[in-house]
């Protein structure tokens, strides 16, 4: 029997809003026990007095890179950053090359990720073939394979008709349909928030109304078919509210914010730096403000990264030129405590709660808990450490972050993912 | 004041006095262009390279002409019609540039921040001649130079830019420039062609021109991208000529010496009519000469940086 105890922590328990002061002690990989000044002899023991335990943190929203673009990020990279970040599991988004839409690429990858992922790797399949919005892709097969959602992420899926025949297919699987919502007549070659910033920086602007237009169409949907879905990386004021309505009318509606859009605005674009570069754009001050309302009256479930990581040669161009896209996964915990927590827009425990509980329920993924018997993925979360985001010691090969020198305050200084310490600081 | 900017990238950027320094300078200029032998051994021995990922004969020529006037040598660095996958990477032609022992690059390019991002990038001073729809400083900088020199002065001026403000460069610059020294700056355009929150700027907005070049001391016409029609801007040209095109009975609204100003090249009946384009009302071919003064003040300030002195001009 192999034995963890960490010894002097405080535990929080997300799903029920509650903080304890107590030891925890880990079992053969599963949470054996919670309480105080436990014993255990044999265990390995690691102090953690004045951290505080979290459920391993999940992120629904990352582009693990792999296959077709390793030079980007691999599940390997891609995984030891998630840890590093404090995460223990994570979905993967399908636009690689080629893209996850059959039952056997959902097997390789998952496989590869059995061999190699520091944490677990969940996949999600594409809606439709190769992401193109035309015809649907295996989404029973892929289930059967083990998806976990399915999504065409980085596209829309522009004909309404085929996303509403959509809704409805997967429903029978049970899979949760995530959108991506942009129209792409609207937002165009564009490549930041329509404000005064894309006016004075002459920079292609993308209308708030180009994500705005979407989330209402799919929440129509889901309305009249009677089912559920998710919007990925919800930006504008406008998406928010029509969300929030949604839910007042009893819409299956749910959503998810990247750090990136409740912490910085689009006045950081007038650097012309392309770390600001990322779809949806940056958005206006007024926009963070709403998406600060909906993290706190619950209209928004969910923080999921969108973690996209590029190379430095691909993001050291002409703003067009770059792709779009921030790496995201080893700043996401510092900048949802430093942004949100700290300030009290969120309690810790709410906070956690967006980053645990609420996604693998949205998912029905496993984890979010501390439930004794429960599988041991954990965070181990130093509040006070203030800390310099240094992109050079990200473990992501993704660099590209517009936090570069910011000062968090707040990190995971340790990540337990079946019992096994995937990382230690 | 001594100059100490390295680069010329925007008006956005430069204070009042940078502007009336440059303006100053440009005086000197244009008297050198006014004498019987219009160069000046001033930057001899200097290279300057023209880099235009966009084609543009008046800006490229004007340039290659203010450092002629100055003795400097000028060339083109050849540069295909950008493509990422295909062409040099800017940051590659950079070091290129650096290699030839180029001592001022100008650079034109479709990408807003195109010059920034080769200005920090090289070590010598980068003009920008126009990146995007982020500004076209030198171009503002002429046609400010021309107002003053038409109307004795820029403050208290009331020009109107008309056009196509949401894709124009010139727009931008000018506002910039114009406001920090003090005009009255409004914009004439269908709402489609306005970028949103323009009047931040600082700019009175009108959607009607009659409404707009009311008693307005200079009228500064932008092209009209023939292309923008179809594209949902606005219909066709013939209805953008009919609601925005400058005739000569519209200036009985402005002032009676109202000056009529167009960056070049014109589209004769289109955004101003041929009767308007050749009256003496319009001063076209003199920003074309106060471009060249304006270049070589410009190369003059940013070659020869803090370390000139009056007489290194003439």
């Amino acid at each position: 029997m192999k034995k963890l105890l960490l010894k002097g922590g405080e535990v929080v328990k997300p799903a029920e809003s509650k903080r304890e002061q107590a030891d925890l002690l880990i079992i053969d990989g599963e949470i054996a026990e919670i309480g105080a000044n436990l014993e255990a002899v044999d265990a390995e023991v690691v102090d953690v007095a004045g951290k505080v335990i979290s459920p391993g943190l999940i992120d629904i929203h990352v582009h693990l890179r792999e296959p077709g673009f390793e030079h980007k990020e691999t599940i390997k990279t891609g995984t030891e950053a998630a840890a590093k970040g404090g995460f223990t599991a994570v979905a993967a988004m399908p636009n690689t090359d080629p893209v996850i839409d059959n039952q056997s690429l959902v097997k390789s990858i998952l496989a590869k990720a059995e061999q190699e992922a520091a944490v677990e790797v969940y996949q999600i399949g594409a809606i439709t073939k190769e992401s193109q919005g035309e015809e649907l892709a295996e989404i029973g097969l892929m289930k059967e394979e083990g998806i976990v959602a399915i999504s065409d992420d980085g596209n829309s899926v522009m004909n309404a008709e085929i996303m509403r025949l959509v809704l409805r297919y997967a429903q029978d699987f049970d899979l949760t349909v995530i959108s991506h919502c942009e129209d792409d007549n609207l937002a165009g070659e564009g490549v930041v928030n329509e404000g005064y910033y894309s006016t004075i920086t002459g920079l292609t602007p993308i209308p708030s109304s180009a994500e705005e237009v979407m989330v209402a169409r799919d929440i129509l949907l889901a309305e009249e078919l009677g089912t559920k879905v998710h919007i990925a990386h919800i930006s504008t004021a406008g998406a928010v509210e029509l969300v929030r309505q949604a839910k007042s009318r009893g819409v299956d509606v749910s959503c998810e914010v990247a750090p990136h859009h409740f912490a910085l605005t689009d006045e950081l674009i007038t650097s012309f730096d392309t770390n600001t570069k990322v779809n949806p754009p940056l958005r206006s001050e007024t926009d963070v403000a709403a998406i600060k309302e909906g993290l706190a009256d619950g209209t928004i479930d969910i923080i999921a990264t969108d973690h996209a990581p590029h190379t430095i040669e691909e993001k050291r161009v002409e703003y067009d030129y770059a792709p779009f896209g921030i790496s995201g996964i080893e700043t996401a915990l510092g900048v949802v405590l430093t942004e949100l927590v700290e300030p009290g827009i969120l309690s810790l425990e709410e906070a956690l709660a967006k980053l645990t509980i609420n996604p693998a329920q949205r998912l029905n993924l496993a984890g979010g808990s501390l439930a004794v018997g429960s599988k041991a993925n954990l965070t181990v979360i130093d509040l006070e450490e203030e800390w310099l985001v240094e992109p050079e010691d990200f473990l992501s090969k993704g660099k590209n972050t517009p936090f570069a020198q910011s000062k968090l305050k707040g990190k995971a200084v340790m990540t337990i993912v079946g019992g096994k310490i995937v990382f230690s600081d | 004041m001594v100059w100490e900017r390295k680069n010329l990238l925007g008006l956005e950027e430069l204070s009042k006095d940078e502007i009336e320094s440059i303006l100053k300078t440009a005086k000197s200029m244009k008297d050198i262009l006014a004498r019987p032998i219009k160069k000046v051994p001033t930057l001899r021995g200097k290279l300057v390279v023209n880099l235009f990922y966009e084609p543009s004969t008046r800006t490229s020529s004007s340039f290659s002409l203010a450092a002629k006037r100055l003795s400097a040598d000028s060339m083109g660095l050849s540069v295909k019609k950008s493509s990422v996958v295909k062409g040099e990477s800017l940051l590659d032609t950079a070091k290129t540039l650096q290699a030839l022992g180029a001592d001022a690059v100008v650079i034109r390019h479709g990408i807003p921040g195109a010059a920034k991002l080769l200005a920090e990038e090289v070590n010598i001073p980068v003009l920008n001649a126009g990146d995007g729809v982020h500004e076209h400083p030198t171009q503002a900088l002429l046609d400010m130079y021309t107002i003053q020199e038409e109307r004795g002065k820029i403050a208290g001026q009331k020009i109107a830019i008309v056009g196509d403000i949401k894709h124009s460069r010139v727009a931008r610059s000018n506002i910039w420039g114009l406001n920090k020294l003090g005009a009255e700056v409004r914009v004439i355009a269908p709402k489609t062609l306005l970028p949103v929150e323009v009047e931040k700027l600082g700019v009175e907005v009108y959607t009607d021109l009659e409404e707009g070049i009311k008693d307005v001391d200079v009228i500064n016409l932008l092209r009209i991208q023939r292309e923008r029609q179809g594209k949902g801007f606005f219909p066709t040209i013939r209805e953008y000529v009919k609601f925005y095109g400058l005739r000569k009975e519209h200036l009985e609204l402005a002032t009676d010496d109202v000056t009529v100003m167009h960056p070049g090249p014109i589209n004769r009946g289109i955004e101003i009519s041929a009767e308007l384009a050749d009256s003496n009302q319009a001063v076209i071919e003199e920003q074309v000469t106060n471009g060249v003064a304006v270049r070589m003040a410009l190369l003059y300030l940013l070659i020869r940086g803090g370390s000139r002195d009056e007489e290194a001009i003439t």
